[in-house]
């Protein structure tokens, strides 16, 4: 099997997270998704860092970063996420529209 | 001697200072009582209305009912209609003679007069005294006080030059100045104003000396604005009577037309030559093209046009005399509006050399004196008669100085000071006598009460008519006769009609106030009285240089004493060319060989000259004594029937006015709306424009702000897809 079966997988974590993304109005699911959709990035970069001419490893450094990074805004969403929750006692994204025009 | 010079235009300036900060403590006027106030002056209107019934030199009953002197024409010291009502009350009142009060209360004392007058009283003793060292002892004062202003090169010194031209224009704004001061004492007594009337007297001497005695163009410059701005102050002295504001207004916005040019041409010296020191500009001048030294001349000329009240500049000096007589005699017929000519004439090296200015200086001059003197033919108002004289004369000057004829320009300006300051003083001893009336058709016969007024301005007003031995009998037919002998025969023949005319219009002036029946209201006829020694002095005084000024310089004609004295100044400036309108070729230069011959040519110049002044006083006494009625029937006999239009064209100024009016005033505003409009709706159109734009713009994207965080991840997940298909479809 190559790199067609993981760019597949990819594929499908990508379009799951962009889905539940869209479709779900509670806010921790949507973080969850977005967790999904830097999951699917991510095995797309190992992926290609396996099969394509290595370069230094930049595939699997990048990964590590996104990791990272995805750890931190996790950490960040989720506090505000928690914030909100508590003081509008909804986790429905519809209800937070006091900033629109 | 050097600092005595200095001091001339300095204890004016003390004067001024002194009247200024002590002056108001001097003076003690009641509230009430002892005549007029500035606030009377306020309340009199002023409207000259001219219309048909100017023909007839004796007004009708009805014209006598509807012009009392509390209606109209009340000026200067106008009646007061406060105090007791029917009859003013100053005119019972003696001028320094202060014979009652009538509501209680102290008298009144004036007392601010004595340190400005004794300080130009002074002035006037040094004056004296350098005027005899220039001309008889033949010495020419340059003397630097110190460096006023050091700006790289531009280096200005606060330094006066006494030449004989100095001399001469200090002879007359000396003599005329301290006059007017002993004249004002008496004239302006019992007004509200007198410490600040002597203030600006003081100040206006102050800047007229340094304007002739200054030896750079700056120093001039600054002297020449200075007077200008205590011609504003003195002609809108009542401030409190809009015709009085409004004119000082008037002579303060006409003359920055004039002098807008004349700081051009200072400029422009300054850029070409790098001095502006007289000396240095004349001796350098010769260096520059022709066409530079042209432009130089005319925006002199412009300043000189503008200050001595040439067409199309002329407007100024007739409204002036809504200011007091003082004034009138002192700055707008003796001293402030001869700057202009001496300019020219200090200026002679530069114009010498551009025959073009040289020509339009001749050209406007010779219109400007047929002009006024049409004008002044229909005026009524004596004031305004001896304003439109004014102009004229002036014109004679330039005239004079166009053609080449600088001595006799400098001898007419002379003459013409000293008696047409006393002509306009005695027209103020009339107007206080006849009890602030100025229309000549409500006057007649005031020789009867007025016997030193009378004789002091008949002779005043034969010098102006040019009948021989007074002054300007000498002078005017010394720039006619250089006319003719340089070969202006149409200048000739018009200097001579106008002549005839400023002769007639003179002693019709006289005529109508001093001859045939009072036409004013019986009861002020019983108030008038000849005026007070402070006043009549002055006149009297006055009439010596009127009458013996012309047998003194200008004999033989043409060669006479003052050809002497000023020939240091004209003498080097060779070259006139043969200017458009003289019959003679080449050069246009004083014939030496020429000489006066009384049983010759020159005698027989003078003889013309006589004669048509005599003809002009013999008309205005056929007209206006023996047959009051054959004016109105002359102007109905003009062959067309365009008598009575020419004679309203003339008592309306020419229109001049109105086309002002019409054109700069009218089309101001026009223009002005125009670039209203343009800048309320094109220049804030685009800035509120770039406002709207942006907001338009902004109001729409607001509507994108939803607030759902499900349309924001839709619009990313529509971007994705939009970047996908664009790969997919156009980059691969």
């Amino acid at each position: 099997m190559g790199i067609e079966g993981y760019l597949i997988v990819s594929t499908l974590l990508f379009g799951i997270g962009v889905f539940g993304f869209m479709a779900r109005r509670n806010a921790i699911l949507m973080l969850i998704s977005i967790e999904l959709m830097f999951n699917a990035v991510n095995l797309s970069l190992v992926a290609f860092n396996a099969y394509l001419p290595p370069a230094n490893n930049a595939g699997a450094v990048f990964a590590l970063m996104i990791m990272a990074v995805a750890a931190a805004e996790v950490t960040v969403g989720l506090a505000l996420v928690i914030a909100i929750i508590r003081t509008r006692q909804t986790s429905e994204v519809d209800q937070y529209s006091d900033l629109k025009e | 001697m050097e600092l005595l010079i200095a001091l001339i235009p300095a204890l004016p300036l003390a004067g001024f200072l002194f009247a200024v900060l002590v002056g108001p403590r001097l003076d003690h006027v009641p509230i009430h009582g002892h005549g007029h106030t500035d606030d009377h002056h306020g309340t009199d209107t002023h409207d000259h209305e001219v219309d048909d019934s100017a023909f007839r030199p004796v007004p009708t009953e009805e014209e006598q009912r509807a012009t009392s002197p509390h209606a109209g024409h009340a000026d200067d010291l106008a009646n007061a209609e406060g105090a007791d009502g029917v009859i003013p009350a100053d005119l019972s009142d003696g001028l320094g003679q202060a014979g009652h009060v009538t509501t209680g209360g102290e008298r009144p004392r004036y007392r601010s007069w004595i340190i400005p007058t004794l300080f130009v009283g002074i002035s006037w003793l040094i004056s004296m005294a350098v005027f005899v060292q220039v001309i008889f002892g033949g010495q020419v004062f340059e003397v630097t006080i110190y460096e006023w202003i050091a700006s790289g090169d531009f280096v200005i010194n606060i330094s006066f030059l006494v030449d004989e031209l100095t001399a001469m224009l200090l002879l007359v704004v000396s003599t005329v100045g301290l006059l007017v001061h002993i004249y004002s004492i008496g004239y302006m007594d019992g007004d509200r104003g007198f410490w600040r009337f002597f203030a600006y007297l003081n100040l206006f001497m102050f800047s007229m000396l340094l304007l002739i005695l200054g030896d750079n163009f700056l120093m001039l410059y600054v002297g020449w604005e200075a007077v200008g701005l205590c011609s504003y102050a003195l002609i809108g002295f009542w401030y409190k009577k809009p015709s009085a504001a409004g004119a000082a207004k008037k002579a303060f916005i006409v003359n920055r037309v004039g002098d807008f040019g004349f700081g051009l041409g200072i400029m422009m010296i300054w850029v070409n030559l790098g001095t502006l020191s007289f000396r240095e500009v004349f001796d350098q001048i010769g260096t520059l093209d022709v066409t530079t030294i042209t432009v130089i001349a005319l925006l002199l000329f412009a300043g000189a046009v503008g200050k001595s009240a040439q067409f199309p500049l002329h407007v100024w000096l007739p409204d002036a005399m809504e200011g007091p007589t003082p004034v009138s005699a002192l700055i707008h017929a003796a001293t402030m509006v001869n700057a202009g000519v001496y300019l020219v004439a200090r200026a002679n090296p530069i114009f010498a050399e551009a025959p073009v200015a040289m020509w339009t200086v001749a050209i406007i001059g010779v219109f400007t004196a047929v002009f006024a003197a049409a004008i002044a033919l229909t005026q009524n108002d004596i004031k305004k008669v001896l304003a439109y004289s004014t102009v004229s004369q002036l014109a004679y000057m330039f005239f004079a100085l166009g053609i080449g004829a600088w001595t006799a320009a400098i001898f007419h300006l002379v003459s013409h000071g000293f008696f047409k300051g006393l002509l306009f003083m005695g027209s103020g001893s009339v107007i206080h006598g006849a009890g602030g009336e100025q229309d000549m058709r409500h006057m007649g016969n005031l020789r009867a009460k007025m016997r030193w007024t009378y004789v002091t301005m008949v002779i005043g007003s034969l010098a102006l008519a040019g009948i021989p031995i007074f002054s300007g009998f000498f002078s005017k037919d010394e720039i006619l006769a250089e006319a003719f002998n340089r070969g202006y025969l149409v200048f000739y023949v018009v200097g001579t009609i106008v002549a005839a005319m400023t002769a007639f219009y003179t002693f019709r002036m006289i005529f109508m106030t001093f001859w045939g029946e009072w036409r004013g209201p019986a009861a002020v006829w019983d108030h008038i009285h000849e005026s007070a020694p402070t006043i009549v002095a002055p006149l009297v005084i006055l009439a010596v240089p009127t009458v013996v000024l012309g047998l003194i310089l200008g004999i033989p004609p043409e060669e006479g004493i003052i050809h002497g004295w000023l020939e240091p100044i004209f003498h080097d400036v060779t070259y006139v060319g043969a200017l458009p309108g003289s019959i003679l070729d080449g050069y246009n230069q004083r014939d030496e060989t020429h000489h006066f011959e009384l049983f010759g040519l020159g005698g027989l110049l003078l003889l013309v000259g006589a004669s048509v002044a005599a003809a002009g006083v013999f008309l205005a006494y056929r007209w206006y004594v023996q047959r009051p009625e054959s004016a109105a029937r002359f102007v109905e006999r003009i062959p067309l029937g365009l008598g009575p239009g020419m004679y309203r064209a003339s008592a309306n100024k020419y229109y001049v006015d109105d086309i002002y009016q019409l054109v700069w005033s009218r089309g101001g505003v026009l223009v002005s709306n125009a670039l209203w409009w343009f800048d309320a709706k094109v220049i804030d159109g685009a800035v509120n424009g770039a406002g709207w734009l942006a907001a338009t713009i902004g109001g729409a994207l607001r509507k994108v702000q939803t607030g759902r965080v499900e349309n924001y991840g839709l619009g990313i997940a529509a971007g994705l897809a939009l970047v996908i298909l664009v790969y997919a479809t156009v980059v691969r």
